[in-house]
């Protein structure tokens, strides 16, 4: 049978997602309005990642096919970015998922990059969370579109797949570090297009130099090819002990200490101190680079005394 | 916190130059804009506003549905036990029918002389006046 999720427990759930990413409640106290899940299982978080318009969403949309056709019900974390000049965004991933609208089985949230800039949204990794205590059995988290450093989305899921198309750049471009190190599974998408056997050929053997054990696969998503072949590596990847663990683990101390250092540091600004280097900086008392060091001093002195 | 706002095309509407003119004018307004392409039943579009948990829904309707539309996304709505969502609309709307509509709980009708910024001002308006910031006080309501 085809599981699905009540209505309630849908608006339950979009409610508690809204608190965490507006702050008008701590994660603790916002787990306490949703059910627990029944069943006990773990949900299967899988992140979809790669450069703007290159199929992500056609691809979720794909995958949530196949997931409800194997009755499992699904989450879809879907994040788009925000201006940094308004705040505001278009938020537009749903456009490719309307057909799963009817279906209780599935769940879409879109959120805006707000002021991160690693790929999500400062709560993707907190909503990840409540959909799984929800009872989602998998939640598909669709990065906004990133170039080469943007990663954060391996702290988040348990199997990065990093969706690139035909032609983006030469051989060498496979042997830059960033995104081509977090992949677990690359979809060479739009394969019908010019260039896609050459991208895929490249991608393997940077796969093969490298050591790691990762599927270069091609599909065309808008067609539905190449999706099945995507579904056997997800599974055998879930069936594996996570690789992923080491790597999510780091990732999050990284994430922490960076978010509690411009917490902080955003606090001296307000400070008398920090003000009177931004004062001191605008006479030309201090060159850039001593205004840093200034303020990371103070930051760090703050970090010392909270702690 | 920026507003959220659902910008709906129900029906048979042909075309969506006009929805997302709006929903770039919002964006550059500092709104969070869910945008959810052509042909929407009310169904989807409650079920989007009920996902994305948005502050307004705005529905753009130019086919003469509305008298349709409108009560049933707001029949939905209550369905889902959903009543902080502001709804409002726009498009070709005849003038008798606004009350109508504002009887149902639609809180805003702009007619097709509206310019964004009368769009802009209209939902920042709804929001201070009707959004949920005035019913959920300050936490998340434990489930019952």
């Amino acid at each position: 049978m085809t599981r699905s999720v009540p209505v309630r427990v849908h608006r339950d759930l979009a409610r508690a997602i809204t608190a965490i990413e507006n702050g008008y409640a701590s994660f603790g106290d916002t787990l306490a309005t949703l059910p627990a899940r029944e069943n006990g299982k773990a949900s299967f978080v899988v992140g979809v990642t790669g450069p703007p318009g290159a199929g992500k969403s056609t691809l979720v949309d794909r995958l949530i096919e196949k997931f409800r056709a194997g009755g499992e019900t699904v989450a879809v974390i879907a994040v788009d970015p925000s201006s940094p000049f308004t705040h505001g965004a278009v938020l537009g991933d749903r456009v490719r998922m309307q057909r799963h609208s009817g279906d209780t089985g599935v769940f879409i949230r879109s959120m805006a990059s707000r002021e991160s800039g690693g790929g999500l949204a400062p709560t993707t990794h907190d909503a990840t969370a409540l959909a799984a205590h929800a009872g989602f059995d998998v939640i598909l988290v669709e990065t906004v579109g990133v170039g080469q450093v943007e990663l954060e989305i391996v702290a988040v899921a348990d199997v990065v797949a990093v969706v690139t198309v035909p032609a983006l750049g030469d051989s060498v471009q496979t042997i830059k570090a960033g995104l081509t190190e977090i992949a677990d599974l690359f979809v060479v998408n739009m394969a019908d297009r010019p260039g896609a056997s050459r991208t895929a050929l490249d991608l393997k053997h940077m796969v093969r130099e490298s050591g790691r054990d990762v599927a270069v696969l091609q599909t065309i998503a808008s067609e539905g090819t190449g999706i099945d072949d995507v579904m056997v590596a997800l599974t055998a990847a879930r069936a594996s002990e996570s690789s992923n663990a080491g790597r999510a683990v780091r990732f999050e101390v990284v994430r922490n200490i960076r978010d509690a250092a411009v917490r902080r540091a955003l606090a001296v600004l307000d400070a008398p101190r920090g003000r009177s280097v931004l004062e001191r900086l605008r006479a030309g008392e201090l060159t850039r680079l001593e205004a840093r060091e200034e303020l990371l001093v103070y930051a760090l002195a703050e970090v010392i005394n909270a702690d | 916190m920026p507003i959220k706002v659902l910008v709906a095309k129900p029906g048979l509407d042909g075309h969506d130059r006009g929805a997302k003119i709006v929903a770039r004018a919002l964006r550059d307004a500092g709104m969070e804009v869910v945008y959810t392409g052509l042909h929407q039943t009310p169904e989807m579009i409650v079920t989007a506003a009920v996902q994305e948990d948005v502050d307004v829904i705005g529905v753009s309707i130019l086919s003469g549905a509305h008298m349709t539309v409108f009560p049933r996304i707001m029949k939905l709505l209550e369905e889902r036990g959903v009543d902080d969502i502001c709804v409002i609309g726009g498009g070709v709307i005849q003038e008798n029918d606004v009350p109508k509509l504002k009887v149902l709980g639609v809180r805003e009708i702009f007619d097709a002389d509206a310019t964004t910024q009368n769009l802009i001002d209209g939902i920042e308006r709804v929001v201070a006046e009707f959004g949920r910031a005035r019913k959920r006080t300050g936490a998340a309501t434990p489930a019952s």
